[in-house]
């Protein structure tokens, strides 16, 4: 196994997920089984290979920094699921 | 049999054959008749595209030009963003989501009069390749009700072959186009990457996404291409280029150019019906005068492995917007975190939760060294076997998929045998370069497609070369499974 229980526990908390206890298992084989497919890659030599995160090699894109018009605030906010005053509203984040 | 292509019904419409009211009339007709059974879209636009089509109508009567695209009726994964629409992506998170702005390429349509008769039915995020981990629905693929019309983007694929569009725009992360343009019968291009905006294609592999085509023809792929390429300030990963017209690339010959086919694409788990129809296609090239050359690229069964680390990395990354607060679906929680991970749990289904685990675990401290930049660096060595096949091929001829069609539910619960059926096609991502699936065969009635690989910004050869197999294979072309459209 190359992720244990307790693993996929916290693999869920980073996620911002919630994970049964009883789904634990299903879901731990499925991780497994996929991790256990990537092994192939360990039959490869990158020695001295630099990584690749974009095919396309492009340096950092400036424009030059003029306002433009953007989203109104009542756009802006207009999906919002509890918008109030104007501004998105989040659950107590401060403790007492 | 009457062609059910842009080029053909942009003629009817400027000799006056047909007005766009009337063509659009026809087509939500048999979407009405067929929809039923396909579940091909998501949404219904049939009010705003019969008033797009009546301008389009307005200016035929003026005596203006009208676009290639104008008035002919089309459709949208439901991933791309038309502003005061819904886009929920095929997810309950993003239900009642409705887009505040445009895409660009929405744009650049609504520029040459195109009408959109809705938006159509995908893998939740993009994440499938069947169609089926949509939230909503399952799309039948037209040939065979009973089979998937792939995915990620099924429903865009569907609604072509089921005669509901004539064209439709889907995404390509790792296939997403390909995969069900072959499944379906089509040409299905996915460009170079950065060719095509993604200003308003909600993200799931940033590195990797591209917005592409569904079309019945080459030709059609062309003038979509035309209509959707280009430049955009708003994507930072845009390429800058001169404007091209893709269908000067329209040209029925190969005469000596080098056709590449890499062994590895060829080996275990393709099908045989499916290899003889390649060798067959290739056997077509070699008569029409190009030159078949065998190449090999060692890295290639690597690819599939990088990809499912790569992409589900990305994923997890982008998906972290998808927390309640700014927009979507919230559950209600006891403090902040709770909120999140109840939003997120109920919101999201479970090909979702798990590429983002998968995504967030390969990232994590740890094991970022083993997977993440392993997988980074193969991406590399991927793209040089590319490259160096491509330095001396104009094209790549390879299968796209290893087989045809699937049944519905076959590989459920089966996440890895869902993944290995996209060998073919993720190696093109991971290399940022242009893919076109035409179609090569039938085996028990599911269309067969051949993927052709070009290099960086070159989809002139790769329209040339699949244009001139298309012209050349007209025995292959099939009415549409569900019956011609009535005009």
């Amino acid at each position: 196994m190359k992720i244990s229980a307790e693993e996929i526990k916290k693999i869920a908390l980073l996620s911002r997920l919630n994970i049964e206890d009883d789904q634990i298992e299903e879901v731990g084989k499925q991780l497994n089984d996929i991790l256990a497919y990537m092994d192939l890659l360990n039959q490869v030599d990158i020695t001295d290979v630099a990584p690749t995160a974009h095919a396309v090699s492009m340096r950092n894109v400036m424009r030059d920094d003029v306002p433009q018009p953007s989203l109104s605030n009542e756009k802006a906010l207009s999906n919002a699921p509890k918008p109030e005053n104007g501004y998105f509203k989040v659950p107590k984040v401060i403790q007492d | 049999m009457e062609a059910l292509t842009i080029h053909a019904l942009h003629d009817k419409l400027v000799h006056k054959e047909i007005s766009a009211v009337e063509l659009t009339e026809k087509f939500i007709a048999r979407k009405d008749a067929v929809e039923p059974d396909v579940k091909a879209f998501l949404s219904d636009n049939r009010n705003n595209a019969l008033e797009a089509a009546a301008a389009v109508d307005k200016k035929i009567a003026a005596g203006e030009a009208i676009a290639d695209m104008a008035g002919v009726p089309g459709a949208i994964k439901d991933v791309i963003c038309i502003a005061g629409q819904n886009t929920t992506c095929g997810s309950k998170i993003l239900e009642h989501f409705k887009s505040p702005y445009n895409a660009t390429v929405i744009e650049k349509l609504n520029a040459l009069d195109y009408i959109s008769l809705g938006k159509t039915n995908m893998d939740e995020f993009a994440m499938g390749s069947s169609t089926e981990n949509s939230a909503y629905q399952i799309t039948h693929n037209p040939w065979n009700l009973d089979y998937v019309p792939g995915g990620s983007s099924g429903g865009s694929a569907a609604a072509v072959a089921a005669g509901e569009a004539v064209w439709s725009l889907g995404s390509d992360t790792g296939g997403s186009i390909r995969q069900p343009a072959a499944y379906c019968g089509l040409v299905g291009l996915k460009p170079t990457y950065g060719l095509v905006s993604r200003y308003g294609l909600v993200a799931y592999g940033s590195s990797l996404d591209q917005i592409g085509p569904f079309t019945n023809d080459v030709e059609d792929c062309a003038i979509v291409l035309n209509a959707i390429a280009g430049h955009d300030a708003k994507d930072s990963t845009s390429i800058p280029q001169e404007k091209k017209d893709y269908k000067k690339a329209l040209v029925n010959d190969v005469k000596g150019m080098k056709i590449g086919v890499p062994e590895e694409f060829f080996v275990e788990g393709l099908d045989d019906q499916c290899r003889k129809a390649l060798e067959e296609a290739i056997d077509t090239y070699k008569k029409l005068g190009a030159e078949i050359v065998p190449v090999k690229m060692p890295h290639m069964k690597y690819g599939l492995a990088a990809y499912y680390i790569i992409a589900p990395a990305e994923a997890s990354s982008n998906l972290a917007r998808y927390d309640g607060v700014g927009f979507g679906f919230r559950a209600d929680g006891t403090d902040i975190v709770d909120m999140y991970r109840k939003t997120r749990t109920e919101g999201f289904g479970p090909e979702v939760k798990r590429r983002i685990m998968l995504g967030t675990y390969v990232l994590s401290s740890g094991y970022y060294d083993a997977y993440y930049l392993r997988a980074m660096k193969v991406r590399t060595l991927v793209k040089q076997d590319f490259d160096n096949a491509l330095r001396t091929c104009d094209v790549l001829l390879t299968p796209t998929a290893p087989d045809t069609a699937f049944k519905i539910g076959q590989n459920d619960n089966n996440p890895l045998a869902m993944y290995l059926g996209d060998v073919c096609t993720v190696t093109l991502n991971l290399a940022g370069l242009p893919g076109i699936s035409i179609p090569c065969g039938f085996k028990n009635g599911l269309p067969i497609g051949m993927q052709l690989i070009g290099r960086a910004l070159d989809e002139e050869t790769l329209l040339r070369v699949a244009y001139t197999f298309e012209q050349n294979r007209t025995d292959l072309k099939k009415p549409l499974p569900m019956g011609e459209v009535e005009l």
